[in-house]
């Protein structure tokens, strides 16, 4: 039984936190909100240094060919320190589904450069002000090439390539696109969390390459988002434990009537439903974890789970963290609302809460169906 | 990360099994084991006697306890896995757990050597059972605010006052239980420990109905009850620093709220009709049972995060504190769910196992939700030592023990 990273696990994370703490993270997360800047340029590129970028990568393409779990401790630190650089739009979503589902042409030609930065990839999946399916999609594919608009599409100004989700003849597609030498055009978008940059894309006969089946892109992409839901439940969970530490502190700090807030049990048992959460969220994400390791049948039920009580923990403890804080809490000055923010985003950005509980009952039904026969 | 067990564990594993088909039978699909309540307590009693003596003989009653007192020194993590494999099996439970899980460590740990030679084998045995006197009728969550006095007479203790929520008290041989011998010092420091014959002269015990009908607890009454001083469990004055260790044997021993889980919520949904389709398609109860498995999940996964430190020979984390809070509090909003399910019928008894078990769960979740540290304490708990907040100013505080205010 050792449902627990390994030594070398933790120490890779403990050395992550300690280089983000350095680079003072939650601080240029900050500049990157006031100034609208989309990333951290120099944050991004010391992070390139370190090498995360090709964690996954396999060694023939010069990554370092590690595991799931590996990446899975730094997404925790990033999601602690709310590290403005778009790791998770070109490792989890991109490169993750370029590993495991583009042919050998495209990986030897992007997987290395990916490591160094000289690519950086997205998912465009959005188009309209409501859930996308795949019978709602309007981008479309004709002739290999793409037209339509995307909205909300993480880190695109900063990306050099996206992965598309279209409608094609056979359904719909997953194509990948070069974004700097085509038609496309990228503005960036206002958000509530504009420490992490999104944009609209418009593609106007944009070229493309089909990545897997023609027609299957609608199940490859529901793969793609199992996978990464398990890493940005580590994000939130860092996230969380973040917020847990900054209530805990200011509770023992600051003083009402003569005492320590943190000695009222209105407090006392609204930081323990903090820790109770995210609890449950870190087993659950520890579990989900061991499933993306190994590409388990039961990934799609775990992966679920684990960014239900993720979203729940991280959206919990960010806005109780802002009611410990009283009206300190409210402003702009401190860092409470950088995670608020942070959290709200995570919570929609792969599909809201509600699409997550309906994915994990559906889940269960499908299981239970499945054990019953 | 795997959920292997070590070849050491396997073997381990595969042994307790073999064991136990010998001895027992597999529970059925149905998971209906015996527990206490369900079943006439004589009979129930009996075949609780019988199940401890089989496991004694063969030295899993207390598998971690030396050899000499009927144990196999088995580690924290064999403990576990015995757990494990019983609770796979038709077994009677609910008798022993309070005077082995508490009890035993406290006798362990301070009675003396001959002592332990005379209680420790037929308590493990099962033909003595113990049961725990702390809280009283105005010290509930403030055990310490206790005031069952106990007076020094010769080589005696006499013992006048009372005792409640012993769960039971009717069938034990003994019991452990801390009284007050000083109300004039300060209250945790006037308190002691002893043993006591739940037969002695002067004990009257009364059953309390609860509310889900049954009595499985009682009023405990002391009148001029004789203990004898070698009874002593700890020095004069150490009574409540033994009765925590206790209390933190007793949060283990608590632990989950058995019953209805989000399993059985989601099966009985996908049979339940709900306007002429099964209910699991109303959004609402889908939303629910989302949340619930989440809950469900994650005490599992934490209950697997305290196993895989045990198995490395480490240290759990303080992870293991939410599984009370969390399960009975899941347990009641389940079986609210099962009988609002039945819509206006929901408020009959009937013969069927699923409607009993919601009700089971809708009443006797309310008492989990108070056993063994309130959700209250449990979060002042988690608050104060996981967290690190201070305590509450106390009212109480350098006070002797007879000057703090009782409301009375």
């Amino acid at each position: 039984m050792n449902l627990d990273f390994s030594d070398d696990q933790k120490f890779l994370q403990s050395e992550a936190r300690k280089f983000l703490e350095k680079e003072q993270s939650i601080q240029k997360s900050r500049s990157v909100l006031d100034t609208k800047q989309q990333y951290d340029k120099d944050l991004w590129a010391k992070v390139l240094e370190m090498g995360w970028t090709g964690i996954r990568i396999p060694e023939l393409y010069e990554g370092l060919g590690l595991g799931h779990l590996e990446l899975c401790v730094i997404a925790e630190e990033l999601g602690r320190s709310l590290a403005p650089v778009p790791f998770s739009s070109s490792v989890y979503l991109f490169t993750e589904a370029i590993i495991k589902f583009a042919d050998e042409q495209i990986k030897s030609e992007i997987l290395p450069k990916l490591i160094s930065g000289e690519c950086v990839g997205t998912l465009a999946i959005t188009e309209q002000l409501f859930a996308p399916t795949e019978n709602n999609i309007k981008v479309s594919v004709d002739n290999n090439q793409i037209t339509g608009t995307k909205i909300a599409v993480p880190d695109a100004s900063v990306a050099t390539h996206v992965l598309v989700i279209c409608k094609s003849e056979l359904g719909s597609d997953l194509r990948l696109v070069d974004l700097t030498n085509n038609n496309c055009e990228v503005h960036d978008q206002d958000t509530i969390d504009n420490s992490r940059g999104h944009s609209l894309i418009e593609f106007n006969n944009a070229n493309s390459q089909l990545v897997g089946d023609a027609g299957g892109g609608w199940a490859l992409l529901q793969n793609i988002l199992n996978q990464a839901a398990v890493l940005f439940s580590f994000e939130q969970i860092g996230g969380a434990q973040a917020t847990l530490d900054m209530a805990s502190e200011y509770a023992k700090q600051r003083f009402a009537f003569g005492r320590a807030i943190g000695s009222y049990q209105a407090i006392k048992h609204k930081l323990a439903d903090m820790y109770i959460g995210l609890t449950l969220a870190k087993s659950n994400t520890y579990y989900a974890a061991w499933a993306l390791l190994n590409d388990s049948t039961e990934l799609e039920v775990a992966a679920a789970t684990a960014r239900v009580s993720s979203t729940e923990a991280f959206q919990f403890c960010s806005k109780e963290n802002i009611q410990t804080h009283g009206g300190n809490g409210f402003t702009w000055e401190y860092d409470c609302h950088l995670f608020y923010r942070r959290s709200k985003l995570l919570s929609l950005n792969i599909g809201s809460l509600a699409a997550w509980k309906e994915k994990l009952v559906s889940g269960l039904e499908r299981s239970n169906l499945n054990s019953s026969q | 990360m795997d959920f292997n067990d070590t070849h050491q564990e396997s073997e381990f594993r595969a042994t307790c099994r073999g064991w136990l088909e010998k001895n027992a039978q597999l529970k059925g699909g149905t998971g209906n084991d015996e527990r206490y309540g369900r079943v006439d307590e004589h009979d129930f009693l009996n075949s609780a006697r019988a199940w401890q003596k089989k496991k004694f003989d063969a030295g899993w009653a207390m598998l971690h306890w030396p050899k000499h007192y009927g144990g196999l020194e088995a580690s924290a993590i064999e403990r576990i896995i015995w757990g494990q494999e019983e609770s796979k099996f038709n077994v009677p439970r609910g008798v022993y757990e309070i005077g082995l899980g508490m009890a035993g460590p406290v006798m362990m740990q301070y009675a003396s050597d001959q002592q332990k030679a005379r209680y420790l084998p037929p308590m493990a045995a099962g033909e003595e059972i113990w049961c725990q006197l702390f809280s009283e009728p105005s010290a509930g969550s403030d055990v310490a605010g206790l005031r069952s006095k106990a007076v020094q007479d010769g080589d005696d203790w006499i013992i006048n006052g009372q005792k409640v929520w012993t769960s039971g008290a009717h069938f034990c041989d003994y019991g452990i239980i801390v009284v007050r011998h000083d109300p004039n010092i300060e209250k945790h420091a006037g308190m002691t420990f002893f043993f006591v014959d739940m037969k002695s002269p002067g004990i009257d015990i009364r059953p309390i109905k609860q509310i889900t009908g049954g009595s499985s607890f009682n009023e405990v009454y002391f009148n001029d009850v004789r203990i004898p001083d070698s009874q002593r469990l700890g020095a004069i004055g150490d009574g409540w620093r033994v009765a925590i260790t206790t209390l933190m044997n007793e949060r283990l021993a608590v632990g989950d709220a058995n019953g209805a889980d989000a399993k059985e919520a989601f099966e009985w949904a996908q049979g339940q009709d709900d306007h002429g389709q099964p209910m699991i398609k109303n959004s609402g109860v889908r939303e629910s049972i989302a949340d619930w498995y989440c809950q469900a999940s994650g005490l599992k996964n934490t209950k697997l995060r305290t196993m895989s430190a045990l198995s490395k020979g480490d240290t759990p984390g303080p992870e293991a504190s939410i599984t009370k809070v969390v399960s009975a509090n899941k347990l009641q909003a389940i079986g609210n769910f099962g009988i609002d399910s039945l819509d206006m019928a929901g408020m009959l008894k009937t013969d069927d196992a699923d409607v009993h078990s919601f009700h089971d769960a809708w009443l006797g979740s309310a008492g989990l939700r108070i056993a063994g540290g309130t959700d209250e304490i449990l979060k002042n708990i988690i608050a104060e030592r996981v967290l690190g907040l201070p305590q509450d100013p106390r009212a109480d505080k350098g006070l002797a023990f007879k000057d703090i205010p009782s409301g009375n």
